[in-house]
């Protein structure tokens, strides 16, 4: 060794490994636009599909007559639930164990649902015939409220299960009835509620929302004849999942069927699900033998593919008069649409709803929901949360808000009192989850001091002063929210879907000269994984990560994986690509023991390379290994460098953080304008943190468009009235207030590099803390709670309801 | 969201175009930025066969002053509007209305002659065109016909245009030097249509209100000239006590409709708060 030779840290830097703020290799292509779409996907013969859609929100249909469409020049097929019926696919399964119709079959059951399939030549001529598809309805009485579903006399949404008593989550309460799930101990809640000092109870809505990828949902089906074989391009956020279902739904054998999710422009729970447009284009291109597009447009995907969300829920709080928390407890009517369509873990028709205990030492706590049907469009995904962590977050981040309120406390001080404590992990809560780790006070202190917290305080008292005495039409909110997350789906004791454990894979190989290929059974849809899975082997193998190519999304070459969804890549598949790095390298230790002429346990890891002990002149670099991998391996051991994980989490991750958010609220207008918002994260062990600051800043952008301004809206007619984005709220980078970003660090205790996944942590906690300081702003003046979303309009009859225009 | 088929004609005279719109009738129909007819054909709301683009004339084009007029051309842009020198001396509402029109790239492509003609109460020019006492040159069979804003817009989509007309230019008259004014739109993003805007433009003299005039967006079927309460205003030194009377002169002809920007009573509100922030602001502006 001499001056030239690289220290440690410079080979370490040199890797772009954990750590790094490396550059995200997706991009070259993506701001070029040279990203690979489904759309971008054009094969000879290629046909088009385009979905006739319901107008109504409930009729029976009276007629269907596809003969003036079929007659369109360029129309090669018209499908309708009879034609599927000769295939068996009028009704497909759900991911939640109920059925859909793939098309009306006898009647519709939300407005846009989908009657009638065309296949043409051209987009234009599939779009003239879809006008000329002739469809008459009798329209049905409509109920798009879940709190009317259950009513003696409601419309009766799904006839073909009317008089079924039992669901795919047991007994059925009535003929809207979905299912009931509970959690925890409803004695032990009932008994602190008797002895509690103080108790508050409030309904609370989390209104439906989407996720608006940009892309909207597409595949190109294309079957081949000859070979009987199905390949089926698609966004799809878990090609696997895919794969199997579509085998069992359409008996092609599973080896049979290639699907492939090329590059994809965002998810956020959207694409996880399997939609009609799908079944429809395998269907048409079995009939014609060529391959079929469908392309959702932006209002089909807003009104018809997996909105989020629409939970309405009954909360309360007991607590002792010098406020530590001793109860909780929850009711929910939760909101499905027409099917269960909701993506969730197979046995959790709630998801993870149960984290609704957040960030508190609650002693006792029961929850009970119930699932029903309504005239509304099916879906229920986890929009960028594990499944349905956000509602839980939002619900016990405003309760706890109104009991502080209730008992004189400030917000904040509320919460530092319950947080659990770091010397409490792994605490199990009281609905029996086992959070692995975690500091909380440490956060909540932490961002609490960069904002000036009490200072704020004292400016919001002399703000309500001046507005009292007239000096201002101005209210200052503080909105404070600590939440705890649960994800990584996860242990297969606990979460399979339809019966397959949500394992995820990694599979490496390195290649003579030190490079290598990683595959994985998860996909990004946006979220970096070609760079942040190469960092990952870049450190556990010291090899450059620029090394390493990261490819996701044929079925046919990635190991099976359950895909990127609720926060799962980085807790469930990046563990499983640190597993596989790990079984690479102990062959290396070998071959490099071999080498140098020493006994395995002489060797120590250096950064990129093993050293004998005592010794460190005599290496061997991983790149050198993995030559030797090739052709000088020791005597009895296979060549060849490379190795597959398939990891089942032993359990979730709970990442967590703090945020701090102030509004000024114009009183007279209702226009809400955020000063400042200031994030604190904790994901464990930092990947890549410009990607994760990227992924910060993009939740909380679509957590400020949820709170502040987005709802799904029915009218009584079943109308939806809300779908387009001169409608529905989307904000644009001018709205977008400016984020304050931070973090702490405490790694997952039993995730093989510490991580826990960050990137639904923003949606989950940046929307209750929008919504606690939009509340926050009026509590001085007794009101507990306004509903999202904080929308002009309805924070203006906030402030009219409390007399505030006189 | 695919338009039905038409054809498409790109005349370079506004003879030719009037040609062509007498030759379709009701089949045909002019396009100028087309930020209203596109979305609308995409969703087959309009299914013109024939669509006579209007972007070769050159004579629809340019902001020229005549006499103490300012003459538009129809096909001038949004962002031309706003680069004008010309429109900044002498209308300075123009440009102040101009930036909050859709947004930047709508507005490179966007122009007057289609925001005002379209008859769409969303747009944000058929108000102020309103206030300024403005007049637009309209050609058709039987040869150019003037049509004061005022009297132009009779519902949603409905206006003084016939099957086979041409707005082809906006005749402003020039506000005196000195005036004040202002454009106030409550909008709850880039590039969304007013939930309620005012227009208002004034002269003061020796403190008192000595002209003025107010036109309302979106708070009705169609844009509003609330005449009532300037005349209210006329006179007064703006002060709270007439202002209050003004507004709610304003907010008596509004009838909006519930949208997602709120329920019509909010609305209505909401166009009287636009009109005493506007009052404000153009009196802090206007000398004398």
């Amino acid at each position: 060794m001499n001056d030239m030779t690289p220290t440690a840290a410079e080979r370490a830097a040199k890797l772009e490994g954990l750590g790094c703020k490396r550059k995200r290799v997706e991009d070259i292509r993506f701001v070029q636009g040279k990203g690979n779409y489904v759309d971008d996907l054009k094969l000879p013969g290629m046909l088009y599909g385009d979905l006739v859609r319901s107008p109504h929100g409930h009729a029976r249909i009276t007629r269907l007559d596809t003969t003036k469409a079929a007659a369109v020049p360029g129309v090669v097929a018209v499908l309708t639930a009879d034609v599927l019926k000769t295939v068996n696919l009028a009704w497909m399964p759900t991911l939640a164990g109920d059925v859909q119709m793939v098309l009306a079959d006898g009647k519709v059951l939300f407005q846009n649902q989908e009657v009638a399939f065309v296949v043409a030549e051209s987009r234009e001529a599939a779009a003239d015939a879809v006008e000329l598809v002739e469809v008459e309805y009798e329209p049905l009485p409509v109920n798009v409220d879940p709190l009317k579903a259950m009513a003696p006399n409601a419309p009766v949404i799904r006839e073909d299960i009317k008089d079924k008593t039992d669901g795919a989550h047991g007994k059925r309460k009535h003929y809207n009835h979905v299912f009931s799930w509970q959690a925890g101990d409803k004695a032990a809640a009932d008994a602190a509620f008797e002895k509690a000092d103080v108790k508050i109870r409030e309904f609370i809505v989390y209104p439906r929302v989407h996720p608006c990828p940009l892309e909207t949902c597409q595949c190109v089906a294309s079957f081949d004849k000859i070979e009987g074989e199905l390949t089926l391009w698609g966004t799809f956020q878990a090609p696997h999942v895919i794969r199997t279902v579509g085998s069992l739904i359409s008996k092609i054998p599973e080896h049979k069927i290639h699907v492939i999710a090329p590059d994809i422009g965002g998810g956020f729970g959207n694409k996880v699900g399997a939609y009609s447009g799908y079944i429809c284009a395998i269907v048409a291109s079995i009939v014609t033998g060529r391959p079929v597009k469908w392309t959702e447009d932006r209002i089909e995907n807003l009104s018809t593919t997996a909105f989020a969300r629409d939970f309405h829920m009954d909360v309360e709080i007991a607590c002792t008069k010098d406020g530590k928390v001793t109860g909780l407890r929850c009711y929910t009517i939760a909101d499905h649409g027409a099917f269960d369509a909701c993506a969730n873990a197979t046995k959790w028709p709630a998801g993870l709803f149960s984290i609704i205990s957040g960030s508190y030492d609650f002693p006792a706590a029961y929850c009970l929901v119930d699932g029903v049907y309504t005239n509304k469009a099916p879906g229920g995904v986890a929009y960028r949360c594990s499944f349905r962590v956000t509602e839980a977050a939002y619900c016990i981040e405003r309760a706890m808000d109104i009991m502080a309120q209730k008992l004189g406390m400030d917000p904040a001080e509320f919460r530092m009192k319950n947080l659990i404590r770091r010397e409490q992990f792994p605490y199990t809560s009281a609905f029996g989850w086992q959070y692995d780790s975690g500091d909380y006070q440490t956060a909540l202190k932490k961002a609490m001091e960069a904002t000036n917290y009490t200072k704020l305080r004292d400016e919001q008292k002399a703000k309500r002063e001046a507005f009292k005495r007239g000096e201002t039409r101005e209210l200052m909110g503080i909105g404070v929210a600590f939440f705890t997350e649960i994800v990584g789906a996860g242990p297969s004791r606990a979460c399979d879907i339809l019966g397959i454990a949500m394992f995820d894979s990694a599979e490496i190989r390195i290649h003579p000269t030190g490079s290598g290929i990683c595959r994985l059974g998860t996909k990004s849809q946006g979220q970096g994984h070609e760079t942040t899975y190469a960092q990952i082997i870049a450190t556990e193998l010291g090899l450059p990560a620029d090394n390493i190519t990261v490819e996701e999304g044929n079925t046919d070459t990635a190991p099976y994986g359950l895909g990127t969804y609720g926060s799962r890549s980085t807790p469930v598949s990046g563990a499983a690509t640190a597993m596989a790095c790990r079984k690479i390298k102990a062959k290396a230790q070998m071959i490099a023991a071999y080498m140098l002429e020493v006994h395995d346990d002489d060797l120590e890891w250096d950064v990129d390379r093993f050293r004998v002990k005592g010794n460190p002149e005599r290496s061997k670099t991983m790149t050198e290994l993995a030559w030797a991998a090739y052709h000088e391996v020791p005597p009895g051991m296979e060549p060849g460098l490379e190795a597959i994980n398939y990891y089942d989490p032993p359990n979730f991750t709970f990442p967590y953080g703090a945020y701090i958010c102030v509004v000024d609220i114009d009183v007279d207008t209702g226009m809400a304008k955020v000063r400042r918002f200031f994030a604190l994260d904790d994901c464990g062990t930092r990947i890549n943190p410009m990607i994760i600051e990227g992924q910060i800043h993009g939740g909380l952008t679509e957590a400020f468009g949820i709170a502040m301004g987005q709802e799904i809206h029915y009218d009584p007619d079943g109308n939806v009235t809300t779908a387009s984005f001169m409608d529905y709220f989307l904000p644009t980078a001018v709205e977008t207030p400016h984020w304050e970003t931070d973090w702490t660090e405490v790694p997952s205790p039993h995730h093989p590099i510490g991580a826990k996944g960050v990137g639904e942590s923003p949606n989950v906690g940046g929307v209750p803390c929008f919504s606690n300081a939009v509340n926050d702003a009026f509590s001085f003046l007794g009101s507990t709670h306004i509903q999202m979303p904080h929308d002009h309009w309805r924070v203006w009859t906030a402030a009219e309801n409390l007399g505030l225009h006189q | 969201m695919i338009p039905g088929s038409f054809e498409y004609h790109r005349p370079s005279s506004v003879q030719e175009a009037l040609g062509l719109l007498a030759k379709w009738g009701d089949d045909g129909r002019a396009i100028a930025g087309g930020h209203s007819l596109i979305p609308m054909m995409k969703l087959r709301l309009a299914k013109p066969a024939h669509l006579v683009d209007l972007r070769d004339i050159a004579d629809l084009k340019g902001i020229r002053a005549d006499g103490n007029d300012i003459v538009i051309g129809a096909m001038t842009t949004q962002y031309e509007l706003i680069g004008s020198n010309l429109l900044v001396s002498k209308i300075p509402i123009l440009r102040e209305t101009s930036l909050q029109v859709a947004d930047p790239q709508v507005r490179y492509v966007g122009t007057l002659g289609g925001n005002v003609a379209n008859g769409d109460p969303g747009n944000d020019m058929p108000a102020v065109m309103m206030c300024l006492g403005a007049t637009y040159h309209v050609m058709g069979k039987a040869g150019e016909r003037r049509v004061a804003a005022r009297e132009f817009y009779q519902g949603a989509y409905f206006t003084a245009l016939e099957a086979g007309d041409l707005l082809t230019a906006v005749r402003i008259p020039m506000p005196p030097a000195g005036h004040g004014y202002a454009y106030e739109k409550l909008k709850r993003k880039i590039g969304d249509y007013a939930t309620a805007a005012a227009a208002v433009v004034l002269t003061m003299s020796g403190g008192k209100v000595a002209s003025c005039s107010i036109g309302l967006t979106n708070v009705a079927e169609t844009p509003l000239w609330a005449e009532e309460a300037a005349k209210i205003l006329n006179g007064s030194s703006l002060d709270a006590a007439t202002v209050k009377r003004a507004v709610a002169a304003a907010e008596a002809i509004t009838a909006p409709a519930a949208d997602a920007r709120g329920p019509a009573a909010y609305r209505t509100k909401m166009a009287g708060v636009m009109l005493t922030r506007a009052l404000a602001r153009a009196k802090s502006k206007a000398h004398g």
